[in-house]
Order: structure tokens, then C-alpha cells, then sequence
């Protein structure tokens, strides 16, 4: 919102003639008006952060503990199963030096996060820069719609794992067969959310098109991509979820660096901890992500 | 007087799934130069279905349209309009929502800076200078409805075409744009074709009434021509037995001739 903030009195004047709803909804929008507004005393706006501090911060504290807690007890009665404090020191100790290399079997648990998101990246960016013009053109042409629709609802219910001896086959090599089955299980959601996109553009953005007869250009990137971008959003976190779910799958599978390659391999070594952890760091790396393109997600949200 | 808008044995057809649907026929109506017509009528009479066929969005299954001589085929900077519920582009500011009509239709022959002070002079007569940086989230419903104005005026349309432009709005808001309305298209010199349900808005605005007979196979069933001296005052309009009598004359029409069967 680059519009300079008008005065209170030149805001009363501006809507006088418009009733009062427009006055408050500049109030909500332009927060630096409301310092005229009558403050709480200091102290008072302290214990009110304070409170609601601890109201945010509570329920998610104590979810926490009872779920450690409940882990802690299921591990005293499984000995085979490390507790928490177990977890805990092997993680310090695991993290304390994350980028070693020793090899192409053993290296830092920082080696293989990034390697993992490595894969990601490059399949998942491969995935957007397909899907995303398809589903533009899926969406705007009814005969690519039809021509398209049987092919994807019979491929996209397909487990993505299901994919990986077609990649093994055609590129002969694991790693390149992993990055295809991101690839494959990435594409859907950003492919169908953008059609949808495009077909829920409303009538009446389309009819400014026609009265103003806007170049073909202009109705892209002022109309449509705008338009179509929240669904892209959408579209696109699904796709990196799904993603991030099924990397650690394909890893175990072809082997080499990698977060699902350590899982297997801390199996073997029945390094039950490492595992664990594992579990914590994946849990961990797909959240920011999600978190990244929902922040990132707000920002093109217009309504 | 010129006749800028002619109308000729227009009939429009709809292709849906139980066979052709007759929305309108036979509308003959003819329309000068700097004339205010109102289209009126129950809904879903085909009023709307008009309009667009004017503005050129869709095209008639028979019969001939002209605007200024010629056909219109499609739609066209000489022809603005300006849509019920505003149709602003919410990622642009007010200014771009107005530069992109004035772009399309001045940028061959003029320079960025002319075209700004185009797009600035049609927010400055709905009276929105002030809010051209704002989005229209950011504005109220009669704020963007004015903006929807400026954007169609700033084409420098011959005719300013209007689906219940002030529809949305309540009571107060649609008295104030009305009586603005008048003021731009006197001070304009427009020619304005106004979609309405609203007869008291019809009878103070316009020079002519058409009165629509209910669809489907919907016609125009009567023209009012409104002789009322303008500039016309809307409180002044409430103590003048003529402006009653037109009123008493389009709601004869809408209520006693055209009475809607039950919805």
C-alpha cells in the first residue's frame, strides 16, 4: 500500500459522501491512523501482550510435552526403542559436525538435507516450469481440456514410486530416475490448480478484457496471470508437500546421499536414534517449506 | 439531431440444452446524440441482453446495429461501459485500473505524460483524485463504482453504456452518484444507455424510458420521453406534479401491464 497516508481530515472528507463503511474500512487497512486512537495506559498494554503471549504460546507447549512424555514412556516399556534424552544427546552429537565427508557412504547429516533438496529443487522446478504454462493452456482451450483430462485422471491417482522403474529404465542411473519421480508426483496438483484457476477467472474481469480490447499480452499479464496466481500458490505448495513426502521414499530406493538414502542406511546400522531424528528433520525441512510458500502465498493475495 | 445508435429488427436467440431460447425480438430503437435512454423492465427481461449487444459482446442472431454508421461487430473504445458490480482489477491501484483503458486507446498517438494526465483528469470528474493510488479494496462500493466511470469516460466514448450501475449501492450512495452522473454526462455531452430497475432513477435521469415487456420473446413495449427541464433538481423533482406523472406512467407499465407472473 504505497498510498500516502492521508490526515484524519482529509479521510472524513473523502468519504462524506460515501457513508460510513468506507471510513472503516480505511481505518482497518492504514494501521498508523489508529495512533490517534485512545492507547492503553503502558503497563496495562504490557500485561495484555504479556497475556495473550502465553495464550499463543501454551497449548502448543504443552501438546508437546504430552507427546514426549507419552514417547519417553513407550520407550521405558520397548527397550529397543531410544527415549527422548537418548535422541537428544545423539542428536547433539550429530549435529555438532553436520558437513563431514567421509565418502560417498558416509557424510554430515547437512550433506544429505541438502542433497535431498537438491532433488527436490531440480525436480520440483522442472515440474512448475511444465505444469504451470500446461495448465494455463489447459484452462483457456476446452479442446486441450478434453484431449488432456482422460490422460491425467488415469496417471495421477499412480503412486509415485510407481514411477521409478520407468526412470531407472529410461535414464539408466539413480539419481537422475529420483529427480523423474518427484518430477512425475510434482506436476499434478501444479498442472490441475492452474486450469482451475484459469476456468474460475470471473466472467466479469473477462468482459473488461473484451470492452477495453486488450491485446492478447495485456490480457495475460494483467488479467489472467494475476487472476490465476492464488491457485498457482495453492498448486504449488501441494506440489512441494507432495514432493518433500516422496523424496525420502525414492531415496531409499536408489540409494546414494541423501535423507531417505540415511534412513536406510542408520536401519541397517540399527541405529535406531539416527532414525529419529531423521524423522524430526524431515518433519522440520517440510514445514519451513509450506511455511515459505504460504508467506509467500500472502503476498499475492489481493482480496 | 443525429442518430447515433440505431437499432434495427434485432433479434437474439440462445442455443441452450432444451433448444433455442428467444430472448428478444423485434427491437427497433433509434437513439440521438447526447440522448439519456433508460432500459427498463422486470428482470429478466432481456435488458441486459440489450446492452450487451450494444456494447458488442455478444453479437445479434438477426437484425442490423449501427453506432455512428457503422456496424458494430464486437466491442469498441467509442462505446464505454460500465459494468454493475464495477469489475475493477483488485492487483491494480485506481489509476492503473483507469491507465489500462486509456493506454489501449490513446498509446499510439500519445505521449506517456499526456496519457497520465488523461487517466488523471477522468479520476478528477467522478471526484477521486485523491484515492488514485488505493486499491479498490481499499475504497467503498461507491467509490469503485466511480472509478468503473472514470474508466469507461476516459476512453472518450461517444456512448457510455451502464448495466444498474448503482444497483449495489444503498439508498444514499445511488442518490449522490446520480445526481453526479447527471453532472458528467451535461458536462460531457455524452450519450449514455442506462440499464435500471429503478424507476424513480430512470425518470430523473433520462430524456427517453424504454420500457421492456417481460421475456421470454421479451420486445420493447413502450417509449416514455420524459420532458423535464434540466438541470433537474431531485428535490425540487419531488414537488413536481409532471415528474409524478411519469413515475405513475412507468409503474402502470411495470405493474399493472407487465405484472411478473409469480417467481
Amino acid at each position: 500500500m504505497n498510498a500516502a497516508n492521508p490526515g484524519i481530515e482529509s479521510l472524513n472528507e473523502i468519504t462524506a459522501g460515501d457513508g460510513s463503511v468506507a471510513t472503516a474500512k480505511v481505518f482497518k487497512i492504514s494501521p498508523s491512523i489508529n495512533v490517534s486512537e485512545p492507547v492503553p495506559a503502558a503497563g496495562q498494554r504490557f500485561s495484555m501482550a504479556a497475556r495473550n503471549f502465553f495464550k499463543w504460546l501454551v497449548p502448543p507447549v504443552l501438546g508437546l510435552t504430552i507427546f514426549i512424555g507419552i514417547w519417553a514412556l513407550v520407550s521405558q516399556t520397548s527397550p529397543q526403542l531410544p527415549g527422548p534424552l537418548k535422541t537428544w544427546a545423539s542428536a547433539q552429537q550429530l549435529f555438532s559436525d553436520p558437513f563431514y565427508n567421509k565418502g560417498p557412504n558416509d557424510q554430515g547429516i547437512g550433506w544429505n538435507i541438502l542433497a535431498s533438496l537438491e532433488r527436490v529443487g531440480i525436480g520440483f522446478g522442472m515440474a512448475a516450469a511444465i505444469g504451470i504454462p500446461l495448465g494455463f493452456m489447459i484452462g483457456r482451450f476446452k479442446f486441450l481440456n478434453a484431449m488432456t483430462a482422460p490422460i491425467i485422471s488415469l496417471l495421477r491417482p499412480v503412486s509415485p514410486l510407481a514411477w521409478l522403474p520407468i526412470g531407472l529404465l529410461v535414464f539408466k542411473a539413480a539419481n537422475p530416475a529420483a529427480i523423474w519421480v518427484i518430477f512425475i508426483s510434482a506436476i499434478w496438483p501444479m498442472i490441475i490448480n492452474t486450469a482451475v484457476g484459469v476456468n474460475r477467472i470471473p466472467q466479469d474481469y473477462m468482459n473488461v478484457a473484451k470492452v477495453l480490447n486488450l491485446s492478447e499480452w495485456k490480457v495475460f499479464t494483467k488479467i489472467l496471470f494475476p487472476a490465476v496466481l492464488p491457485y498457482m500458490m495453492t498448486g504449488i505448495r501441494l506440489s512441494i508437500g507432495v514432493a518433500w513426502l516422496v523424496i525420502v521414499a525414492a531415496e531409499m530406493l536408489t540409494g546414494g546421499v541423501g535423507l531417505g538414502f540415511w534412513v536406510w542406511d542408520e536401519w541397517n546400522n540399527l541405529n535406531v536414534e539416527h532414525i529419529i531424528i531423521a524423522i524430526f528433520v524431515v518433519g522440520i525441512v517440510g514445514l519451513l517449506l509450506e511455511q515459505m510458500l504460504v508467506l509467500l502465498a500472502k503476498r499475492f493475495n489481493y482480496e | 439531431m443525429e442518430k447515433y445508435v440505431q437499432i434495427e429488427n434485432v433479434q437474439m436467440t440462445f442455443d441452450t440444452k432444451k433448444g433455442p431460447f428467444v430472448a428478444l425480438r423485434d427491437i427497433n430503437l433509434n437513439i440521438e446524440q447526447g440522448e439519456f435512454v433508460s432500459l427498463i423492465g422486470h428482470s429478466g427481461c432481456g435488458k441486459s441482453t440489450l446492452l450487451n449487444l450494444v456494447a458488442g459482446l455478444t453479437i445479434p442472431s438477426n437484425g442490423a446495429m449501427l453506432c455512428a454508421g457503422r456496424e458494430i461487430a464486437g466491442p469498441g473504445p467509442e462505446r464505454g461501459v460500465v459494468f454493475q458490480n464495477h469489475s475493477l482489477l483488485p492487483w491494480l491501484t485506481c489509476f492503473e485500473n483507469v491507465h489500462l483503458a486509456v493506454e489501449r486507446v490513446f498509446a499510439r498517438a500519445e505521449s506517456s505524460a499526456s496519457m497520465k494526465k488523461r487517466t488523471q483528469a477522468a479520476l478528477a470528474l467522478v471526484g477521486l483524485s485523491h484515492a488514485e493510488h488505493k486499491y479498490p479494496h481499499e475504497i467503498s462500493g461507491g467509490m469503485k463504482q466511480r472509478v468503473g466511470i472514470a474508466r469507461a469516460l476516459s476512453m472518450q466514448p461517444k456512448v457510455l453504456l451502464m448495466d444498474e450501475p448503482f444497483g449495489a449501492l444503498d439508498a444514499l450512495t445511488r442518490a449522490h452518484l446520480q445526481d453526479e452522473l447527471m453532472k458528467i454526462a451535461t458536462e460531457t455531452r455524452s450519450t449514455v444507455i442506462m440499464v435500471t430497475h429503478d424507476v424513480d432513477e430512470a425518470v430523473l435521469l433520462s430524456d427517453r424510458i424504454v420500457m421492456m415487456t417481460n421475456g421470454p420473446a421479451a420486445t420493447i413495449g413502450e417509449i416514455l420521453t420524459v420532458n423535464l427541464p434540466r438541470p433537474r433538481e431531485r428535490l425540487a423533482m419531488a414537488n413536481n406534479p409532471k415528474y409524478h406523472e411519469y413515475r405513475s406512467a412507468v409503474l402502470d407499465f411495470l405493474y399493472r401491464r407487465q405484472l411478473r407472473p409469480a417467481a
